[in-house]
Parts: C-alpha cells; structure tokens; sequence
C-alpha cells in the first residue's frame, strides 16, 4: 500500500518532506502568528503545539520513515480538497507561488512592516523552491489547482455566510467525492479544478493497494491539474495586468519570481496537458479560472500576515486588500461572464454589488490597486475570507470618519394607535453621499421592534463569524406601558426621549460598522418604505435579552475552563473585557446615584427657591423683600440649570455606559463564538480520532467492506477538521479586529461624550456666574 | 443677684472678641475664646465651656435690678452641641452642626458673645466681664435653674400665645414675628437641604473619581493607553466637580448659611421677649381686674400692685420698641452681609471652577485619538 501510494506520487522523494513544510508555514501563519517569524528557522518544532492534532499526518512523515508519509500526505490533500481549505492548501503552493506573490506585494506596500513579514517568508519558501526539482514542482503546482478550487469554496463559505454558502459547499464537497473519474475537466472552472483535486488522493486512500488502478487515474488526473496549475499563474501576469489595467509594473514584478521558479514545469506541463485534458475549457481557464487561482495565492500569503501579526501589519494589509477588493468589481464582471457555472455567477454578483459600492471611494487607490489587481479576482476569495475583508472595510471606516458620508439621525417619535397597541415610530433620516444608496437624503419611518428586527438579522447573520453587533436598547415594558396609557408627563417623556437617543446611537453604530453597513438589511432599514413587521422581537425584550447575555457568558466561562487557550492575547483580552465590564457597571451605578443626586438637590433648590420666596413675600423691609425675591427667582433658575445638569449627567455618562455594558455583551459573545468554533473543531479532532482508530481496528480485524466505509469518514471527518480549524483561525482573526476596533471606538465615543458633557458643564457653570452678577447688585442694594 | 455691677463697663473691645476653636475634651466640647484688652495690648485667652455659655446667658435673663430687662430681644446662645449624638439631635442643631470640627458652632458663639458685649443694656453685666476675661471657669450651679425657668415658660406658652394685645404696634409686631419665624425657619431647613445634597455630591463625585482611576489599565496597547488616558482625565474632570460642589456648599454655609441659620434664631430670641411682655400684659390685666374688683380692705394693696404692674410692663414696653427697631435694622445689615458675601464667594467659586472646566476641556479636545 505505501508502496503503492510512493509511486503515485510519483514525483517526490524530496516533496514528502516538502509538504509538510509548507504546511506547517500555513498552519502556524494563522495559529501562531508571532512564532513563525521568530521560529522560521525552525517551523518543524514551532507546528508541533499549535496544530497537534490537526497535523497528526503531518508531523507524522517527518518523524517516521519515509514510507509511511507517503500515504499520510496523500490522505492530506484529499480532506484538502474535500473541505476546501484555506491557508494549508494555500500556504502549500504558495512555496512556489508565494513567492511570486510576496514579491509584488512588497513592492506595492513599501512598508518596512509587510517587507519584513514577507521576508521571512520568502525564506521558508525559497528552501523547498531550491529543493525541489522539477519533478516536486509538478506536486507543488498541483496544489494551485486545490486552492482555485478552495478559493470559490471558501468564497462561499464566507461570503453570503448563512444563505448561500451552504449550499455550493456541498456541492462543491460532494461532487468531487462521488466523482472518481477525471473527467471533470471538460466541467467548468471551479469545479474541475476541485475535481481533478479530490480524484488523486481519493483514490490513494480508497485503493491503497491496487497500484495499478490508482496509477492510470492518477497520472491522469494529475497532468490536467498540473496544467491549470500551470496556467493561471502565467495566464494571470500575462494577460490580466495588461487587460483591466495596463499597469506594467505588477506583471513585471510578479512575472520575475514566476518564471524564475517554475521555469521548467512552466514551459513543460503548460503545453501538454493543456492539449490534451483542457481543450474545451482552455479559454474559459484562462480568464476565469486563472485569476482565480491567482486570488487564493494571494490570499493566502496575506492572510497569514495578518495573522502573524494583525496590529502591527493591519493598516499596511489593509491597503493592498482594499484595492484588491475594489478592483475585484471590474475582473469579477469579466469572470462572471465566463462562468456558466450556476451558483456561482450568484454569489459573485452579489460580491460585485457590495463591492462595487466603494469602488468610487477609492479612487485614490487606483494606482496602488492597479498592482494587486493582478490579484484580482482574488477579492472573490479575499473579501470572503474574512480576513481581508474587515481590513478592506477598516480602511473604507477611516474614509467614513473622513469624509462622513453618513448621517443618520432619528427624531419625532410619535404615538401611533391607542390604548395598549399603541406604538412608538421613530423618524429615521439619512443623509448620505455614499453611492450605495439610492438617494442623499431619505427618510422612513420605524417602529421599535422593527430597531429589534434589524438586531436579530444582523445578529444571526454575523455574530456567528464573530463580528461585534451593536445590540439595541433593552424592550422597557414599564416605560412603554406609561406611554401607551398615554400620560403626558415628565418621565415619560424624559423615557420617549431616552430611548429616542439610544436608538440613534444604536443605529449610528451600525452604519459605523463597516461590515454591518454593507449589509443589504441595513440599507433596506434605512431605505425601504414599507418595512415588513418584524417578529418574534418579544425575546429580546428587557429582562430576556439581559439573560440572553449572562447565559452566553455563563457558558463562555465554562468554556474557558476546557479550552487549553492557544493565543494568550485572547486569554487577556477575556479578562480585560471581563474586567471592565464590571468596571462599567460600577460606575454606573455610581453616575446612576450621582444623577439622582443632581435630581435631589434640583428639588432642593427649588424647595428653597420657595421659601426664599415666601420670606421675601413677609418681610417688612422693601429692599430685603425685593432682594429675596430676586434671590428666589436665580434659585429657581438654579433648579432648572440642576435639573438640566442630571440630564446631562444622565445622557453623556449614564447612557453611554449603559450602551458599552450591552456593547461589552456583545464583545463577550464573539468571544464565546470564538470558543464554540474552537469547540467544534476540536469535537471534529476527537471524532477523527476515533474514525481513525475505527479503520485501525478493521484493518486489524481485516474486514474490507466496511473498511471502505471507515475510509470515507475518515476523509470526510478529516476535511470537516480542516474545515473547522479554517473557521475557528477566522473567527479568531475577525474576533480580534473587532475587538480592537471596538476599543478603538470606545476611547473615541467616550471622548467625544466628555467632550460634550465638559462643554454642557462649561456653559452652565457660565450661567451660574450670570445669575450671580446679577444678583450681586440686588444684594448690595439692600440699605 | 451675685455680684452684678451694674456700672461696670466691658474692659475689651467688642470687635475682637473672637472663639477661634472648639477643642474636644471626652464627651465635652470646650471652646477658646479671645479678645484684646481696650487698654494697653494684650490678649485674654479663656477656656469656656457650653455650660459657661449657658451660666451667662442666666446671669443676663435675670438681671432684675435693670428696669425692662424682659423687653431686650437676648442674643440667641446656639443650643448645646453633642459629641456622638445621633443623627437626629444633630439635625436640630441645622447648619451649627455641619462643617469641620464645629467651626460654623465657633462662628455662631462668636456672634453671640460679639452682641451680647455690643448691646447696650447687657455689656454692662459684670457676668460677661467675668465670662470673657476670668481665667478660673464662673459658677455653673445656676444653668439648671435656668432650664427651668425656660421650661416653665414653655408650659403655659400656648395659653398666653394667642393673647389680643392692646398696642396695635406689638400685635402687628407678634404677627410678623410669627410669619416671620416659620418662613425663616423653613428657609433654613430647605437650605439645610440643599447645602447636604451639595455635600452628598461631592462625595459620590469623589466616589466616581476613584473608580474611574480603577479603569485604567497599565498597557502598552495604544488603544488600550488611549483608554485609560481618557479615564484619568474624566477622573481629573470629576475630581474638579466634586472641588466645586464642596466649596459651593462650603460657601452656603459659612455665609448665607450662618446667616439665615441667626436670622432663625434672632426671629425666636423676639419672639421669646414677645411673649415675655405678653405674660407681662396678662399680669398687668389680671392686676387692673383684681383691682376693680376688691374689697375695699384690699383695695390700696391691689392697686399698688396694679401700679407696679403697670410700671414694669411700661418699662418692658418701652425697651421692647427699642429693641424691636434695632433689631429690625441689624438683621436686614446682618442678611444684606450675609447675602453679599454668599454672592460674592459663589461668584469666585463659579469663576474658579469654570476656568477649570475650561481648561479640562481643552485638555480633551487636545488629546490625540
């Protein structure tokens, strides 16, 4: 059998030992950022931890004799291929082909910071590179092929997240499973491409041991993908540069490590297989496909600087991605036009749309996307891959901050009906110059469940990748009740006006999310006239959202306790964010008591007011009497300026804490979907293991027919631990930025408050000192 | 009574009568009382007790060899402060018992020594030369009698109360002082109110300050650093709010505070001589109609008795118009002083704490993101 697998793949005695470097390089990039500069020397050691389990295969060739790898790396790319993989499947090619990436990046960024992560990495890909001969760069370029068909894939996953990601997934899963044959090829582009992927480890592992079977399919296989391979890289810096942007430079630079590298193959592999296996799609490749296989590259490589290091590398990252994403617009048109396939054009349309809508902002950018438009279609891939695509939305917020382009406000609350189904609905405005929306200024008219509804979809769609969504204020029974009731009084007014302003920061917040404002909900909230009715908003009324915060909390520390945290900034970000949270809540009931106090000693001074006025009224002597009528009368104007002081109070600090002990929920709950994504994965590890301890017993107890079976979970298990590793390094790198922009804002949206607060102090202190000099005269006059 | 010498005149000068603090002895409370001699230069430094203040304010009730003593307005004599008493005797005693180590109490003796040696008829007292420059404390047995003595007036109090005077002037007078009392009163207390919001305030803000110094976190991370800067500075800005409220509330006190806290009192100390002459008039009516209605074997020592009453109620009279004119101007100068120098210190205060503000303000406009 491992006989049998060696000569299948056939090239490598060295790539055995080559995979498994990349891999690890991939695998570290996203578990262990830090380490792999420090340790890239020595990636070997380093991998162990981070990805033990996962790497069992991996690691295991290294350590064992060379026979064995054989089949455990074939068993590797088939899960690769099946759960389309990101970053191992990436980062493996990417000795060949990140290079040719990393290049050009460099060039593009000119900063010190991605240089010098790029470097490091150069290394370790040099070291297969010059190993390799031309025999293990064939392996090497087959691998291009799985990340185009990852690409798309991991496109779906992320992209249109919870609608349509499932289903081309399946598909794209399923299809190469039951497909054994190569004949794929003559498909369409993506699906080929993961086609031909699956097909030579399938059947390594299915038929270890027929040699002869595998063999024919095999090489087969093998040679169409290898051709892909081969051309999109070539197809990507020859034509698509000088196509869509005529920019020289990107296709010169990327072009010289390209050929440097893969010379022989190139020139070999292109031609043949070309001829034989891809006739028919050959045009199609060439525009569609290859970009394709291009983005995953780059992806790839910036991915695993981000994850290396996101706060240091981050706003450098940012900018390549953001052309990238931006210029996707214009390739995307192109491939979509290309692409029969049926979900596809779906998906990408969509990816367009969004995309499309910040092109014009980034205008400027065009020189430097010029560049990383090479990489284009990438954005497919990239922006889904969740790691580029805050970062591009990070860079779209700065512009936001800016220019303001949005400004959103919500006034008139106004009853609506009678009685107990009466209802609040809240004047939302908007202006805007973004070119997303349809007009500069619109308005439509909310109810506050429907604030609730807006909750509950963003929620579901993007709290589950780990993003911060900015929760609404709480359902107030009590304080709807009284204005339902329909009494015109002071709190409930004071409460209509409360909540008036907490749903405008609420709302502000979202449409300062950069994700959440490319959300098609959001923009059919503010846009949309006939709104229909939210449901089911009930359980996210007061009490019952509160709960639903302390339960995520509840299981996210009992959570904490199984999970043997791999990066310790998560670990301290838990406490910290733990930490203030009880902070905040303490000082608001310390502003609670401070704003009842200012309440008191309005009524006070009042009360005082009045006596002042009643002895004035009583007192013999005129100008006593007068003057303490004046008196009273700046007591009374004192009241008023107290009251206005505990509303004050109230709003800028009360409120604004009150909102970041919600926000501090949500923080909480991305971190809590960071751990059930690490829970999931490691659930999937156990499962394997068992799968794998299930084969071992029927191989011993030689059984071949279930044996079979054994082997199909196996490789579908092995592919869903991939899949799930995949999902827990991405939630954590979006956890991460959210978080760091969260705090970003907070020290923000806390200043800006203070601000407002000091100035409302400011001004009514000077009051103060108005009435006083009024008053001094009046008091001097008294004979 | 003792050795009362009428003709004595005081031997320091009013102006610099001064009890500069309260020194706490045990249970007791004793205050340092100053004054410079008129003669030459020099200091009398004496130790006085609450209970010598009360010995004094005896011996000036009962001078009854001065005619009209009943119808002087006594300057009030705060009532005793306690050490460790609870909350609500505390409250009875309204602003005395607020600020630090009884100074506004030190304020309020010093007032009441300052008029009693200022008044014309009780200066001469040889009780108040004793009080201000023996060294040995005077006798304290009579206080009890004089508790009682007050207290028995309290008793049939509301019987002579509403008692029709027969002088329109001390009817209107006794109506004004009645209006005038309750407002009065009522004023302090809600001022009293006031000055302990300020107070509470003050400490919640400070409360607020600390917490917000427990925020900050030492670390590297910019964000993070950003975060905690604000907190420092918000703490700074709340530490300038509680400095406000505790001199805004420190200004209320020791001026308007004190003041109207003495107008309360002095509105009390009138109505007191008020009643006095009252029970004064009753006595004299009572007298008239023993008089009528003698026998004739009683009638010379009825009328001599009429007689008497009469003078003396003239006399209580004639020096309760006195003192109810002069009254009537030293409390509008003394709440014209105190609303002055109210205004002017919250004025400062104001102007202090909006250059703070400002300043503040400044500080956070300037800090970077």
């Amino acid at each position: 059998m491992k006989m049998a697998t060696s000569s299948e793949r056939s090239p490598p005695p060295f790539p055995e030992d080559l995979e498994p470097e990349p891999d690890e390089v991939g695998d570290q990039d996203s578990d262990d950022g830090e380490d792999i500069f420090l340790g890239a020397d020595n990636p070997l050691e380093i991998k162990m931890d981070p990805s033990l389990p996962a790497n069992d295969i991996t690691t295991k060739p290294l350590s064992e004799a060379s026979s064995a790898p054989v089949m455990d790396i074939l068993s590797e790319p088939a899960s690769e291929a099946s759960s389309a993989p990101m970053e191992d499947i990436l980062s493996e090619p990417a000795s060949a082909n990140l290079e040719v990436t990393s290049a050009p990046m460099v060039d593009l960024l000119m900063e010190p910071a991605s240089e010098a992560s790029s470097a490091p990495m150069v290394d370790i890909f040099m070291e297969p590179a010059s190993e390799a001969s031309s025999a293990p760069m064939v392996d090497l370029l087959m691998e291009p092929a799985s990340e185009a068909s990852s690409a798309p894939m991991v496109d779906l996953l992320m992209e249109p997240a919870s609608e349509a990601s499932s289903a081309p997934m399946v598909d794209l899963l399923m299809e190469p499973a039951s497909e054994a044959s190569s004949a794929p090829m003559v498909d369409l582009l993506m699906e080929p491409a993961s086609d031909d992927l699956k097909e030579p480890p399938k059947p390594d592992i299915i038929d270890p041991l027929a040699d002869i079977i595998n063999d024919t399919p095999l090489s087969e296989v093998k040679t169409p993908v290898v051709a892909m391979a081969q051309e999109p890289p070539s197809d990507l810096f020859n034509d698509e540069p000088s196509d869509l942007f005529a920019e020289p430079r990107p296709s010169n630079t990327a072009k010289q490590p390209q050929t440097s590298i893969f010379e022989e193959p190139d020139e070999d592999l292109f031609s043949e297989p070309l001829g034989e296996a891809l006739k028919k799609p050959q045009n199609v490749f060439k525009e569609a496909f290859a970009p394709v296989a291009k983005a995953s590259n780059v992806c790839g490589p910036l991915s695993d600087n981000y994850n290396e290091d996101p706060t240091d590398i981050f706003t450098e990252e940012a900018i390549t991605t953001v052309p990238s994403a931006v210029n996707t617009i214009s390739v995307n048109s192109k491939t979509n036009g290309v692409h029969s396939d049926e979900e596809e054009p779906d998906i990408f349309a969509e990816a367009t749309v969004e995309l499309s809508l910040d092109s014009p902002r980034n205008d400027r950018k065009k020189k430097e996307a010029a560049k990383p438009s090479v990489s284009a279609p990438a954005p497919l891939v990239a922006a889904s891959a969740s790691n580029p695509q805050p970062k591009t939305l990070e860079e779209l917020e700065e512009e936001v901050e800016d220019k303001f382009e949005l400004n959103i406000s919500i006034t008139n609350p106004e009853k609506v009906g009678d009685g107990m189904n009466a209802y609040m609905a809240y004047k939302v405005s908007t202006q805007t110059t973004l070119p997303m929306f349809r007009s500069k200024t619109f308005t439509v008219r909310r109810r506050f469940s429907d604030f609730l509804g807006l909750y509950e979809k963003l929620s579901d769609k993007h709290a589950l990748n780990g993003y911060i969504v900015p929760p609404p204020p709480e359902k107030s029974i009590m304080g709807m009740t009284k204005v339902k009731v329909g009494k015109e009084d002071n709190s409930s007014a004071e409460f209509v006006e409360r909540r008036r302003a907490a749903l405008e920061r609420y709302l502000q917040r979202v449409v300062f999310h950069p994700s959440l404002l490319q959300d098609p909900d959001v923009r059919e909230f503010l846009e949309r006239d006939d709104m229909p009715r939210a449901h089911n908003t009930q359980a996210l009324s007061g009490a019952g959202f509160l709960k639903m915060i302390n339960r995520a909390t509840d299981s996210l520390s009992k959570m904490t306790i199984k999970m043997n945290e791999s990066d310790v900034w998560f670990e301290e970000k838990l406490q910290e964010v733990e930490a203030e949270d009880q902070q905040l809540r303490k000082l608001h009931i310390m502003v609670d008591s401070l704003v009842g106090h200012r309440k008191e000693l309005s009524v006070n001074t009042g009360g005082f007011a009045k006596s002042v006025a009643m002895l004035g009224n009583s007192e013999d002597n005129t100008a006593l009497s007068r003057a303490l009528s004046q008196l009273a009368e700046v007591e009374d104007k004192m009241e008023q300026l107290h009251q206005e002081q505990a509303a004050s109070d109230s709003f800028c600090f009360a409120e604004l804490l009150a909102d970041y002990i919600r926000l501090l929920g949500s923080v909480r709950a991305s971190f809590d979907q960071r751990m059930k994504a690490w829970q999931r994965w490691q659930d999937a590890q156990n499962m394997l293991q068992k799968k794998r301890e299930t084969e071992a017993k029927l191989l011993w107890a030689n059984k071949p027919d279930k044996l079979q079976q054994a082997k199909d979970e196996i490789t579908e298990w092995e592919a869903k631990v991939t899949q799930y590793e995949r999902d827990f390094d991405r939630v954590s790198a979006t956890v991460r930025k959210e978080v760091l922009r969260f705090e970003k804002e907070k020290a923000r949206d806390f200043k800006k408050q203070i601000v407002k607060y000091l100035e409302s102090l400011l001004q009514s202190q000077q009051q103060l000192i108005k009435y006083w000099e009024a008053f001094l005269p009046e008091a001097k006059a008294i004979a | 009574m003792m050795e009362e010498a009428r003709e004595g005149s005081l031997s320091v000068s009013v102006q610099t009568i001064r009890v500069t603090e309260a020194v706490r002895d045990g249970d007791a409370l004793t205050f340092v009382v100053i004054s410079q001699k008129l003669s030459g230069s020099g200091e009398y430094h004496v130790a006085r007790t609450h209970e010598d203040f009360e010995w004094l304010q005896q011996c000036l009730f009962s001078q009854e060899v001065v005619p009209g003593i009943l119808g002087v307005i006594f300057p009030p004599l705060p009532a005793k402060p306690q050490l460790n008493a609870p909350t609500k005797v505390l409250k009875q005693l309204g602003f005395l018992a607020m600020g630090e180590d009884w100074r506004t109490y030190c304020r309020a003796l010093e007032t009441y020594l300052q008029q009693v040696a200022a008044h014309t008829m009780l200066s001469k007292n040889k009780c108040l030369e004793n009080f201000l420059t023996s060294s040995e404390p005077p006798g304290r047995q009579r206080v009890r009698k004089g508790i009682f003595n007050r207290l028995s007036q309290a008793m049939d109090g509301m019987r002579r109360e509403g008692h029709k005077d027969v002088d329109d002037f001390f009817q209107t007078e006794r109506d004004n002082n009645l209006t005038l009392t309750g407002c009065s009163k009522s004023a302090t207390e809600r001022f009293i109110d006031v000055v302990l919001t300020e107070q509470k305030l003050a400490v919640a803000c400070g409360h607020f300050s600390t917490s917000l110094h427990l925020c900050v976190e030492q670390e590297e991370d910019s964000t993070v650093l950003a975060f905690s800067k604000i907190c420092v500075k918000l703490s700074e800005v709340i530490d300038s709010i509680k400095r406000n409220f505790e001199s805004v509330a420190e200004n209320n006190l020791s001026t308007m505070g004190l003041g109207l806290d003495l107008e309360s009192r002095y509105q009390e100390a009138e109505k007191e001589m008020l009643y006095r002459r009252t029970c004064k008039l009753v006595e004299l009516e009572t007298a008239s109609r023993n008089a009528e209605r003698a026998k004739p074997v009683k009638k010379a020592a009825m009328d001599e008795l009429k007689v008497a009453a009469e003078k003396e109620f003239d006399h209580v009279s004639g020096v309760a118009k006195q003192e109810i004119a002069r009254f009537h101007s030293a409390r509008v100068e003394l709440l014209r002083q105190a609303l002055i120098l109210w205004c002017e210190k919250q004025l400062e205060t104001a102007r202090d704490t909006s250059t703070r503000y400002s300043q503040h303000l400044q500080a956070f406009k300037e800090l970077g993101e």
